[in-house]
This record gives C-alpha cells, structure tokens and sequence, in this order.
C-alpha cells in the first residue's frame, strides 16, 4: 500500500509541472466525441503551427468534460496562468489561438470559455460558472477532460487508488457497510442497492466468485459509460477492485460493446498500467487480495443489458435471459455467485471508500443519495453529458444546464427503450427512481432525449417499439408477438391507415406485453407507448381520425410544396431531388410533381440552408 | 494426412477450446476476412467440438456478425434516437437509394457496404453515419456526396 502513496508524491509533482508549466501544455479533448467533432485534424493544426512559429509546448491528449456542443475544445496553461479553455476549435480557430495566446501573449480576441482556477481571472470567467456546468455535481466525472486518460501518474495525482488503499485496510464486509450507508443504488437503471447485491454475494460460500462489469451501454442516445471510460479508465478500474474485494471474487470480467473501440483502447492500457503497478495479479499491494480482470468485447445485442442474458453471452451462448431466481449473486457466470454492476455505479464506489458515507450522502434526497449522469441529447441547445445530484428537477436539467430547445420544447424521454416521454406539465418532477416510476417512465441508464415541436410522438414510440421488437430475443411470446403487433399498429398510425379503435387495441395489447413478459426488455418495452397515449392522446387521435401529423414528420400524412413567390429558381433542390420530381429553368419558380415525390426531405433542407435559396419549400399536413 | 496450419487456426490456439471462447472466435474470424465465411466456422467447430448448426445459431444472435462478404469500404449510419430525431433515417433512405444498396448488402461495384448501427455514442452531434474508421458528425444529405466522393 505504500507504494501507491510513494507514488502519490512523485505523481503530484508531475501534476504540479503540469498546472504551472515551464513551457506552454495544450490540452486536447480526444473522446469519440471530440474526434468526431474533429480534434485529431485540429491537433495537426496545432502542431503545425507551434512547429511555424518555433515554440516549444507539450500537447496532452484528454477526456471529455462533457460540453459536447462545444467540441472540439482546447485548453492552454500558460507559465503564471491558469488553464484556459476554449471551445468550438476547428481548424482555422486553432490557428489562431495558437498565435494570440503564445506568439502575441493577447486573449482579447479568443473568446475563451473560462478557466479553471476558482475565481475570474484577468476578465475571463471560471470554467465552472458557466451555465452549463456550474448547476452540476461532478464525482464520477471529476476527472473527465481534465486528467489524461492515458496516464497512470494523472490519476494517481488527483487521489486515485486511495478508495482501494483504504478499503483494503478495512474488512470486506466493512466497504460493504460503508457501500449500503451511502446508500448508493445501482445507475444500470433498476436502481437496486448496490451493498445489499454485494452482500448477498458474499455471504453465498464458492471457492470462486465473479465479478463482471455492464459496459454494454446498448441504449440508444446514450453515452455516459463511454464518456466515462474513455475519460477516465482508472475510475472504473479501481471501482472493480473494491467490488471484487468487498465480495470475495477472483475473477472480473468488462462486457463493453465492440462499438466501442477508443474505450477498449483506453481500458486495455490502463490494465497493462495496473499489472506495472501491482494492482493486479497476486497479493494486490501486499494485502493478500488477488484479482484479474478481462475485457470481453459485447457483439451487439441491447437484450444482453440484462444481467441473465449478459451472463449467457459471456459464457458463449446466445443472449437470452432466463427467469430468476436463482439470481446471479447465488448462481450466476459458469453457475457460480456473480455480482454485475453498471459501469456508473463501479465508477462512483472509489469515490465513497475515499470520502466516507456520510460525506457521499450530503448529495441527493432521501432515498436517492448521491449524483447521476445523463446524457442530454436530441432538440437541445446545449447537448452533452452531465452530472447531477439525484432530486434534481427535469426543468433544471434541460434548461439552466441545457439551455432548453431551439422550438418549444414539447417532451422529455428517460430510460431509452425501456423508459417514457414526459410532458412539459410534468417538468418540475424531481429525477428519482420512484418520481419517474411514477409517472410511467424509468430512470434508465440515463439518456435524456429532448423533443421540440419539430419532433412526433407518435413516430418516436414507433422507433422504439421497432428497436425493441428487433432486438427481442425471441425466448417468450408477448414480447416476440406482442412488440411486432405494436410496431405493426404504430406503422398504421402513422401512415393514416389505422381504424379508430386502433388506440384502445395498442393499449390493451401494450399493457399485456407489461405485464407477462420474461424480462425486463419486454416489460418495459410498452413504456413509450403507454406514457405517449397518456400524456399525447390527442397526437394520437389527429393522426387516426384526421391523417393529421401536427409534427410533419409522418411521411405518408405530409405533402411537399414551393412556394412560387418565394422561390428565387437557383436549382439547388432540382439537383439534390433524387427522383426528378422538382423541375424547372434557372431563375424561374420551380415545380414539384407531388406523385413524384419521396418526401426524403433533401430539397427541405437544401431549401433551408443554402445561402441563395429562398426557404421557399414547404411541408403541410392537412386535416381531412 | 497433415495439413499446415493457417494463420487462423495458430489464433485459435489461443483461446481455450470451450463454448465461452466462441464469441471472441467469431470476433477474430470476422476481422481476418470481414465476415463469417463458412470455412472460419467449420475450423471453429473443429475446435471446439461443437456443430456447425450450433456456431450459426449464436452468431446469427448478435448484430455483429455478418454472413456476406463486406465492400470495400463499410459505411454504418447511426439510427440512435438522438440520430433519429435529427434525421439518421433520411440519411440512411438517401444513401439507399442513391448507391442502390440496402442494410447488411454491399453495393454492385463492391465498393460499399451499408449497415444500421443502434448508437455510435456520440449523441451530441447527430446525426452521425460512421465510414471505415471515420465518424462524420452533424450530417445532413448535402454533405453525402462529397463525403463518399472521398471513398475510392
């Protein structure tokens, strides 16, 4: 144990190098998300450009620090300043960052986003006042763009490995105690207690025990265990290690989704760092704990979230779940006591052996102590991944930290698949797990999903029910038949075929669904259905009686016209039309061939973007 | 008669010669060549001495895998529901159309393949379609053209 503290000294002083440098260090921010948004190009640039104008600085690749609107972000110390960060850095603005801060030493002009010392700062504001992070909790995600993740001393320098040193001081059922009084519940989305899981396992007698983590974040339009491991490996690493050490197992397993593969990266060299360190192997830091972890690489099935069917996957069987009990903790991986735990809820357990119970549980409300992570995508202004205290009201989520919708903002969907669409009456609801049960949704893994008037609600339940329906695993019929019957009633819906009885049908045939599947998938699967005929009937009803989508988004219900008056004839939709239905010369109104007409929607957005064009296109639904 | 041993059959080895082994087979299998072809299974099944029925019958299971030779270049378009809501199926219809290819297919020319993927986890700049190795974010279909000009 004495070595991770010796280590701990020579760490900090690497760290300190870092936050007051000799020569300038550039942070870049190289998650997924930030390559996606263009980081790696950005990095040539900046290269380039300290080789022009022969400075010398270091570049640092980092995290994500979850302000993916902003991305590509870059941060700069400076010697005698604090680290500046700047946001939206493409190319060109690389550039010329690079010049004002270290060829010039002038800010004026960078429109930095802050820093990230606690007080302003030569008139840039702290990083952290800004409204989309200064209303969040930042514990599983404190590391997350700041340290990188790729670097065993960064971790080690912000108290990494101190929630293991310290629960390796104490008795296996002590991190257990301390684990059930923060009162930590499992962020997979069930929200089970994490120390009564732990506890069942360990009382259970087996010569082995397994632990496995659920890194299959299979819900779409969510991405915060990807954030997490990509930003900061180590924080699920030692979370794995107190679990295995708190239950007896030998074993541990990482089921990750193979759609992941920066994160795997990142994972597997931060194991290769424990093994350098002797956090893995034989006699974990001379304690007489001895532990493995492998990466098992997920291929591809959402119905493998569940802990069953995770199970089977691993030992090489189709993906099915199996009724319970036994549950895992008694006879789970190769029929011996399993815990599996979300990568989330690993994640936080290091920060509650360093920090105490009581300190974890001044976060939240009762019941629900703590922080959780979302992921705030779809029709909002500020998108990426948070952190808050549980208790937390929808309102506060989407519009003090997301800055609400670009339209008016319509509804909310929680739990991905699995969870429901919440209204705007219900916004002030405070996210629990029971405050959303109650309300017909879940708390999920934590997608949240902004809609705006531009969305539909009733295509949106029809994209989920047609996920769930192909990702059903086939083993019990109400969810195999039933799904099908629901996506099969939806599609009508939509497509204005649907006779008026349709929604009492969809109803009673969502709710037997609910009630009598095997798992979990089929289970929830009508929450999308059910919480958008509660709280959207009338979308509904003007879909079926009137073939009327208030949303314009049901292709069949919608019709394409241009506006004569407005249409300056620049040809940019003729050419994009993929079916020769817009015609017309240069500089005169075009037409459009409505028979023709596939509805994709490209002359739409031709129409709306291009600088020349007249926004002269438009999309009617009519009542009949 | 003794066969020299592929390069396959060396990876094999590696991995011990029971059931849990055969999803990170198939992942294998499924790099070298692109696909499952029916000889990587047949070998698999030597191995682990199971039927080649029961290999299909897992692989079939999981997205992953696919059965088909892939093009020379795999384009995947995310149909997330952040992807959704901002226009995933456009782009996926688009491309349908205009390479004359559907999901899990490969064009004519072998140049593509098209896959749905269910998320690509970079919700905060959907729509995204993923081409190889590269992720092309906030796309909309004036940009497709020039991004699979690209493609050679």
């Amino acid at each position: 144990m004495n070595d991770i503290e010796a280590l701990r000294k020579k760490s900090s002083t690497e760290w300190q190098l870092l936050r007051q440098p000799e020569e300038p260090v550039i942070f870049i921010g190289t998650a997924s998300c930030g390559i996606a948004a263009g980081a790696k190009k950005v990095k040539a640039v900046i290269q380039e450009n300290l080789d022009k104008h022969d400075l010398k600085a270091r570049i640092v690749e980092v995290g994500c620090i979850g302000t993916c609107y902003l991305e590509p972000i870059v941060d700069i110390t400076m010697q005698g300043h604090p680290r500046i960060s700047f946001g939206n850095v493409d190319e060109k603005r690389a550039e010329f960052i690079i010049r004002k801060a270290l060829v010039e030493y002038d800010l004026s002009k960078t429109k930095p986003l802050g820093h990230l010392g606690p007080e302003s700062y030569d008139g840039i504001p702290a990083l952290f006042d800004q409204p989309m992070l200064k209303p969040q909790v930042r514990i599983v995600t404190k590391n997350c763009g700041i340290i990188d993740p790729g670097n065993f001393m960064h971790y080690i320098a912000n108290d990494g490995y101190a929630g293991l040193s310290n629960a390796l001081k104490k008795k296996p059922e002590e991190v257990i105690a301390e684990v059930e009084d923060a009162g930590l519940r499992g962020r997979g989305g069930a929200g089970f207690p994490t120390g009564k899981k732990w506890r069942a396992c360990r009382g259970v007698k087996s010569d082995t025990k397994y632990l496995i983590c659920n890194a299959d974040e299979g819900d779409p339009g969510a991405f915060m265990n990807r954030l997490l491991i990509e930003s900061d490996p180590h924080a699920l690493l030692e979370g794995i290690l107190i679990a295995a050490y708190a239950i007896g197992a030998t074993q541990g397993y990482i089921y990750i989704r193979a759609e992941y593969p920066l994160a795997i990266i990142r994972l597997r060299k931060a194991l290769q760092q424990m093994e350098e360190h002797g956090l893995l192997g034989e006699n974990i830091l001379g304690s007489g704990f001895s532990f493995s972890i492998k990466i098992k690489e997920g291929a591809g099935a959402f119905v493998c979230g569940e802990e069953t069917s995770l199970i089977h996957s691993l030992e090489g069987k189709r993906g099915m779940p199996r009724t319970r009990p036994p549950y895992p903790t008694e006879s789970g991986y190769l029929g011996k006591p399993t815990v599996i735990n979300n990568v989330e809820t690993l994640g936080t357990v290091p920060h509650i052996l360093r920090n105490g119970a009581e300190w974890y549980r001044q976060f939240g409300v009762k019941g629900n102590y703590g922080t959780k992570t979302f992921s705030l995508v779809g029709k909002i202004r500020r998108s990426g991944l948070i952190e808050v205290p549980l208790g937390t009201s929808l309102r506060q989520i989407i519009f003090d930290i997301g800055g609400g919708t670009q339209k008016e903002f319509k509804a909310v969907q929680t739990g991905g698949p699995s969870g429901g669409c919440i209204p705007a009456e219900l916004l002030d609801t405070r996210v629990t797990y029971e405050t959303l049960a109650e309300i017909g949704s879940i708390m999920g893994s934590g997608g949240l999903i902004v809609m705006d008037t531009d969305t539909c609600v009733v295509d949106v339940a029809r994209y989920f029910l047609d996920f769930i329906q192909k990702e059903s695993c086939g083993k019990c019929t109400p969810c195999r038949v039933g799904t099908r019957h629901m996506v099969e009633m939806l599609e009508k819906i939509c497509r204005g075929e649907a006779s008026p009885d349709i929604l009492d049908k969809l109803e009673s045939m969502a709710r037997l669904v609910q009630s009598t599947s095997l798992c979990g998938l089929g289970q929830t699967a009508p929450n999308p259905v059910l919480t958008t005929l509660r709280y959207f009937r009338p979308e509904y009803v003007e879909h079926v009686n009137n073939y009327y989508c208030p949303a314009l988004v049901c292709s069949e219900l919608i019709e394409y016209t241009v506006i004569k008056e407005k249409c300056t004839g620049c040809q940019r939709c003729v050419s994009v039309c993929p079916t020769e239905a817009i015609t017309g010369p240069r500089s005169e109104p075009h037409n459009l061939d409505t028979s023709k007409c596939i509805k994709c929607r490209a002359c739409y957005e031709v129409c709306r973007f291009d600088a020349i064009a007249g926004n002269a296109i438009i999309i009617t639904s009519k009542k009949e | 008669m003794e066969q020299k041993k592929s390069s396959f059959l060396e990876t094999l080895e590696e991995y011990s010669a029971d059931e849990s082994s055969l999803i990170p087979l198939l992942q294998d299998a499924q790099d070298e060549d692109g696909y499952i072809s029916p000889v990587k299974v047949e070998e698999i099944a030597q191995y682990l001495k199971m039927t080649e029925s029961q290999i299909y019958g897992v692989a079939s299971f999981y997205s992953q895998f696919r059965f088909t030779p892939p093009g020379k270049h795999s384009i995947s378009v995310c149909l997330g529901t952040a992807c959704h809501v901002s226009g995933g199926e456009t782009l996926l219809k688009t491309i349908e159309r205009d390479l004359e290819v559907s999901p899990g297919e490969r064009t004519a020319d072998g140049k593509f393949d098209l896959n749905r993927v269910a998320c690509l986890g970079c919700c905060a700049l959907a729509p995204v379609l993923k081409i190889d190795d590269e992720i092309y974010s906030n796309m909309n279909v004036m940009k497709l053209n020039d991004i699979l000009s690209i493609y050679e």
